[in-house]
């Protein structure tokens, strides 16, 4: 299977991105100015900062060329993946629920964090147990998760939350404690916490491979 | 015509930057000073305000957590 890994003008994690996705399977960069997306089976939008964080986090990457067809691509029932700055993108984009804001200290975090997967039934963790903690860095000042009360009652109850910081873990005020969520489809995931930084032991931990072996997995199974 | 887009945090929602700055007026000796919230300003010439709000909608606010005010300056 192959992943496209976007390239946003600000990107910064898009190196790091490429590298996890290619030990579970092919991977490549696609430029935020193109609309193809190469045929690839699943998208990872990286975090960093795109188009400068101008206006709001994420605002204005939601109307690049490549955005337009990843909506598309997500709305057709393609995985998309959303790490940190590229969550953002994504509730920008109304793909995810919810917003995310300045964290509650007004501080950049960096610090390695224990998220919980609380939804085992998606293309990104179907390969991870629920209740699994995993070990993986967070990196941000606007990580902190907001949806309406009756907005997260209706994602709680609909398996959306996919992780949770655990307890005591919660870094930046989030509501409900949410690291991660994804669509009312699955399809979409989008998270704070970097697994990408978290693939390989001599950097601390190895517990990000989670997702992109999920990914690929799901992906082989859905062409078999 | 020259529009002016006030972007503020929506009600309700916690706003650490606004409370950042409501401690710190006291620090410099400024007393009774509540309900501090800090927004944004845009500024921009169009050839019609018609357009502003939906300029607001889909792009300058994001409307579920901040609340827009168009003013329209000479």
């Amino acid at each position: 299977m192959k992943f496209g890994v976007i390239r946003f003008p600000g990107s910064c994690d898009e190196v790091d991105a490429l590298l996890a996705c290619e030990r579970h399977g092919e991977a490549e960069i696609l430029w935020h100015g193109d609309r193809d997306l190469k045929g690839v089976d699943a998208v990872v939008v990286p975090g960093g900062f795109s188009y400068g964080d101008y206006l709001r986090v994420g605002a204005i990457a939601q109307f690049s060329p490549v955005m337009e067809a990843v909506a598309e691509f997500a709305r057709d029932g393609g995985p998309v993946l959303g790490i940190c700055n590229g969550f953002q993108v994504l509730c920008e984009a109304g793909l995810l629920p919810g917003a995310l804001l300045p964290n509650t200290e007004l501080r950049f975090i960096c610090r390695q964090v224990d998220v919980e997967v609380v939804n085992a039934d998606t293309p990104f963790t179907d390969a991870c147990e629920v209740g699994q903690a995993l070990s993986i860095p967070v990196k941000h000042t606007t990580g902190r998760y907001y949806a309406p009360d009756d907005q997260l009652a209706i994602m709680e109850a609909g398996g959306q939350v996919v992780f949770r910081y655990a307890e005591d873990h919660n870094p930046n005020g989030s509501a409900n404690g949410i690291a991660g969520v994804c669509s009312p489809e699955r399809n979409v995931v989008g998270l704070m916490p970097h697994p990408e930084h978290a693939v390989d032991p001599l950097t601390g931990s190895a517990d990000g491979n989670c997702l992109f072996a999920s990914m690929a997995a799901s992906t082989d199974r859905a062409a078999a | 015509m020259r529009a002016r887009v006030l972007i503020r945090p929506k009600e309700g929602i916690l706003d650490p930057q606004g409370q950042a700055v409501e401690r710190a007026l006291p620090a410099l000796g400024f007393e009774g000073v509540a309900n501090v919230h800090v927004g944004r300003l845009v500024e921009l010439d169009v050839e019609s305000a018609d357009q502003v709000p939906e300029m607001c909608e889909r792009l300058l606010a994001n409307p579920l957590i901040e609340d827009y005010e168009v003013l329209t300056v000479e």
